[in-house]
């Protein structure tokens, strides 16, 4: 076969573009959004009373085993915390400590991941839109959009999202809601793992109900508050607590959401572009007429 | 003279070393990802690079887009001979940040992501379409030096036709960026100091970045003239210089009002320690600026304008640290500080830059004066070896 000029550039393009394709990391087609994901527009909550919690961490350990987690390093946390922080490796997490509760030492436990926020600065903020709120509640990553850019990191007022730091691959991980089970009829892979009640799945309007019970029923046991109720605008998380949520190392937090400044903003924008625009060309056009007149 | 040779070749020596010192560190990112080479965590995910080579980068070529203001629109054409140098700085500055943002995004091979999935709420998806088509409008408002270096007539004659539509793109653009820059720190309105939080973050972040622009040109000009042995007439830099106090006064008092009308001025005496931060950025790079830049005798010397000027460029280095990292609270349970790795990219890429800076300034014809001026300065200076160095370049 006899190769002209022309066949060989083609040849030669095409092998160059062909490397360059096979150079590049191969898309990782990951999302948490799966065929099996949930898609029936019905809100889901799940309701955390630490006053429950034993602090058994089974659900540390479901959570690690359905969503197939590596381990992780260990902490400085101690006994009770272990991890001591969220991780890409860690999507849920019991934290510990120690009170004094009618004059007796309580160890309380906390339970720390996504708080599935009603209007997650997270998915303001991602550029490509990567992160989802789902009508059903749980807020989805998608790695095929991802470029690693860390500002849903940055903007979470909970501090939740992680990145895979060690990884030449990089991606962000957080807790999913497990939002393919859900979408299985199951419940999250934390809740059907707790045994001691301390975690309830439902409607959140049920699950803010039933709160409102147990605080009416046994107010000594609780302070009347349901935290993620009002926090930034809701979060589909609801939390319960004998003591007020900051001693337990929650932020207190404004009712209004984080994205309220930034979308006024943003509103901003091409009123901006425009009057900026029409600005400078008026000013082109005066001083240009203005020095024509002149000279 | 023989002296201030020497010193610039040093100097281009030191820039290459620190350029070819970095590129181990490149390597050692792309090979074994951020945290070989990064104290970045969990807990504080944007560091040194988002404060240094994207918040203090993007203002610090703010001087492009006000001079071009300046000399097209408001047709100043004292001010012509040094618009090309402060756009060539803008359009290394930029390419800057976007090597540093390929060095920071996790995924940088699927950057052009940001093309295809567009979040219209994002602020960082309006940084990164302005950081893109910015510097597109950059490299077409600095392309005629190129062509008028090689003599092609029809791009150049393109380019000036449509010259003024340009530098309007390249004002809008650059209004829409620098506020954006403020708008993203909106976002954190429970985590970022309430000195610096405030809903007109993005009106305060134009108005310091047009301060720092003209005070860029005035320190970059000044060095550039007197690496390649020009003189600059004292007018054009005092004359920057004047403008400079009525820019930062409206800043001083956008701030003030502000802190004022949310009840947070008491703040600025309480709010220890983060509040010395406050007062470290608002003296340095506000209040002595203004002071200093208001004396005739200060705008009548080289060096007054010139180190005024840099105080300028401080306090706003410091403003931009300040808002997008040192008052911006980390999760609880971790510390930052940068790598020296880190700072060794950073250096690098600055390195890099200054380099291709002298070598287009001295391929291209980058610092023109004009016939007249070069006269002029014959005449007022009349050391041979610096009018010889006119004549050569």
């Amino acid at each position: 076969m006899e190769l002209n000029r022309r066949d060989f550039l083609k040849l030669s393009g095409a092998s160059v573009g062909g490397l360059v394709l096979i150079g590049l990391p191969p898309p990782n087609p990951k999302s948490d959004l799966s065929p099996s994901s949930v898609a029936d527009g019905v809100e889901k909550g799940v309701l955390y009373d630490v006053s429950k919690c034993v602090g058994c961490r089974a659900c540390q350990v479901a959570c690690k085993s359905w969503n197939k987690l590596p381990p992780d390093s260990f902490g400085y946390g101690g006994i009770y915390e272990n991890p001591s922080e969220l991780s890409a490796k860690t999507f849920t997490l019991i934290k510990a400590k120690e009170f004094e509760i009618n004059g007796n030492k309580e160890l309380l436990f906390t339970k720390y991941q996504c708080m599935h926020c009603k209007i997650p600065a997270c998915v303001n903020a991602c550029l490509v839109g990567a992160l989802q709120k789902t009508a059903e509640g749980p807020v989805v990553y998608d790695d095929s959009k991802c470029i690693g850019c860390r500002y849903c990191m940055v903007a979470c007022p909970f501090g939740v999202p992680a990145f895979e730091w060690e990884k030449p691959l990089p991606w962000i991980r957080k807790c999913t809601f497990c939002v393919d089970r859900l979408g299985e009829g199951l419940e999250p892979a934390c809740v059907a793992a707790c045994p001691a009640g301390a975690l309830k799945f439902g409607n959140p309007d049920d699950l803010i109900a039933e709160a409102r019970e147990r605080i009416a029923a046994e107010p000594e046991k609780y302070i009347d508050h349901i935290y993620g109720e009002k926090e930034l605008g809701g979060t589909s998380w609801l939390y319960l607590s004998p003591v007020p949520f900051e001693e337990l190392g929650f932020p207190i937090l404004d009712t209004e959401p984080v994205i309220v400044d930034v979308e006024r903003a943003m509103g901003a924008v091409l009123p901006m572009l425009f009057g900026v625009a029409a600005a400078m060309t008026g000013v082109y056009w005066l001083i240009q007429r203005r020095q024509k007149r002149k000279g | 003279m023989r002296q201030e040779k020497r010193s610039f070749h040093i100097g281009t020596l030191i820039l290459s070393a620190l350029a070819v010192l970095s590129l181990p560190v490149f390597i050692i990112r792309y090979v074994s990802g951020l945290g070989a080479i990064s104290n970045l965590s969990d807990g504080r995910p944007w560091g040194f690079w988002i404060s240094f080579d994207l918040y203090c980068g993007v203002a610090l070529a703010a001087g492009g887009f006000t001079l071009a203001a300046v000399v097209y629109i408001f047709n100043l054409k004292k001010y012509h001979p040094v618009v090309r140098p402060a756009v060539l700085t803008a359009f290394l500055g930029y390419l800057l940040v976007i090597f540093a943002l390929l060095v920071d995004v996790g995924q940088p091979w699927y950057i052009w992501h940001v093309i295809i999935n567009w979040n219209i709420h994002s602020p960082l998806f309006e940084v990164a379409v302005c950081v893109m088509t910015y510097t597109a409008v950059l490299a077409l408002e600095f392309s005629p030096a190129l062509f008028e270096r090689l003599n092609w007539h029809v791009p150049l004659r393109i380019i000036r036709a449509i010259q003024i539509p340009l530098v309007i793109t390249g004002v809008v653009l650059s209004t829409l960026h620098q506020s954006s820059l403020g708008t993203m720190l909106l976002m954190m309105p429970e985590t970022l100091n309430a000195l610096w939080y405030t809903p007109i973050l993005p009106l305060l972040f134009l108005n310091s970045a047009i301060a720092v622009g003209l005070a860029m040109v005035i320190f970059e000009t000044t060095l550039s003239t007197r690496a390649f042995g020009h003189k600059l007439s004292l007018d054009i830099l005092s004359g920057l210089g004047r403008v400079i106090p009525y820019v930062l006064g409206i800043y001083l008092l956008l701030k003030l009002v502000d802190l004022g009308v949310s009840g947070e001025l008491g703040l600025v005496f309480t709010a220890y320690p983060e509040n010395l931060l406050w007062w470290a950025e608002m003296i340095i790079g506000v209040i002595l600026p203004i002071i200093l830049f208001s004396m005739p005798t200060i705008r009548q010397s080289r060096k007054g304008v010139f180190w005024s000027a840099v105080l300028v460029i401080l306090g706003l280095i410091f403003n931009r640290f300040n808002a997008s990292m040192l008052a911006l609270a980390m999760r609880p349970g971790y510390t930052y500080y940068p790598h020296w790795m880190e700072i060794a990219i950073s250096l690098g890429l600055v390195a890099i830059a200054l380099i291709v800076f002298q070598i287009a300034v001295r391929l291209l014809p980058v610092v023109h004066l004009e016939e007249s001026e070069e006269k002029k300065l014959e005449r007022i200076t009349p050391d041979k070896g610096v009018s010889a160095e006119v004549t050569n370049v």
